[in-house]
């Protein structure tokens, strides 16, 4: 797929950083012009991916996250968040609605679930020790010209 | 992030505004947690009016208040949420646990 424009972004493991990402995709995408709500939908999976990398791919440790963020031809929104942290050893359970390994923090296991409803198309790869990588996509709807 | 508690003859209001995300949560759960806990009001209020964004960090937020108020005898509700903080609430099912409007 064509690539029209492509931003980077390296942030340490701050909490502080949830907001930056989601400063970072929403300036982005003022170039392509979305829909309030699409907008919305996308800034609150960017900032679900992002604490959890600060939440618990570096829970005992500080790492940095990178955010990539590309605007495909078709209107198509392409985003990576990576961390280099803990990784996750059954990624299918994870994904599983209201799983969370950190119950006694208030995280009530939502996050894949909002990123799943919210984006198109949700993949997560991750490895015990390595890291986990999600990658995003959703296709804007066409404008109006 | 800033909160703003009021106390009525009925209910106690917190208005909220800014973001709530995992980074403002710690703040505004301390701060709620003092206030029910000293104060023990029948009814608390979270008025979303002015909150501009939430993230599934904001369930945790409101289920932990829940569970904290009726172990004090009292009920927590939630008013103005905007449309899209009310999809987040709605994947959580958290409607059947406290009143959302
Ligand atoms: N980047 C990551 N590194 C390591 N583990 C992760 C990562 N992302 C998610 N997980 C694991 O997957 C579980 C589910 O994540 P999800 O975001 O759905 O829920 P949560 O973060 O626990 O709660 P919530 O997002 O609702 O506050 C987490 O509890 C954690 O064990
Ligand atoms: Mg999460």
């Amino acid at each position: 797929m064509e690539i029209i424009n492509e931003i980077k972004f390296t942030m340490p493991s701050l909490s502080v950083n949830e907001a930056s990402a989601r400063a970072v995709v929403s300036s982005f995408l003022i170039q392509a012009d979305p829909t309030v709500e699409e907008l919305s939908d996308i800034r609150t999976a960017v900032s679900e991916a992002v604490t959890n990398a600060v939440v618990h791919g570096y829970r005992n440790t500080k790492g940095n996250v990178e955010l990539t963020v590309k605007l495909l031809a078709n209107r198509e929104i392409y985003i990576r968040i990576k961390d280099r942290g803990c990784g996750i050893s059954d990624v299918k359970q994870a994904m599983e609605p209201l799983f969370t390994t950190a119950p006694e923090e208030e995280r009530s296991g939502l996050g894949f679930s909002v990123m799943e409803s919210f984006m198109d198309i949700l993949k997560v790869k991750s490895s015990v020790g390595k890291g986990t990588t999600v990658v995003m996509r959703k296709r804007l709807s066409p404008h109006e010209n | 992030m800033k909160m703003e508690i009021k106390s009525g003859s009925e209910a106690a209001t917190a208005l909220l505004s800014g973001e709530i995300d995992h980074h403002n949560a710690k703040e505004l759960r301390s701060q709620l947690d003092k206030f029910i806990i000293s104060v023990q009001p029948a009814l608390l209020v979270m008025d979303f009016k002015n909150i501009t964004f939430m993230d599934s960090s904001g369930i945790g937020l409101i289920m932990g208040r829940s569970k904290l108020i009726k172990e004090c005898g009292g009920s927590l509700e939630v008013k103005n949420t905007q449309p899209y903080i009310r999809r987040v609430l709605r994947l959580s099912g958290i409607e059947r646990i406290v009143k959302i409007t």
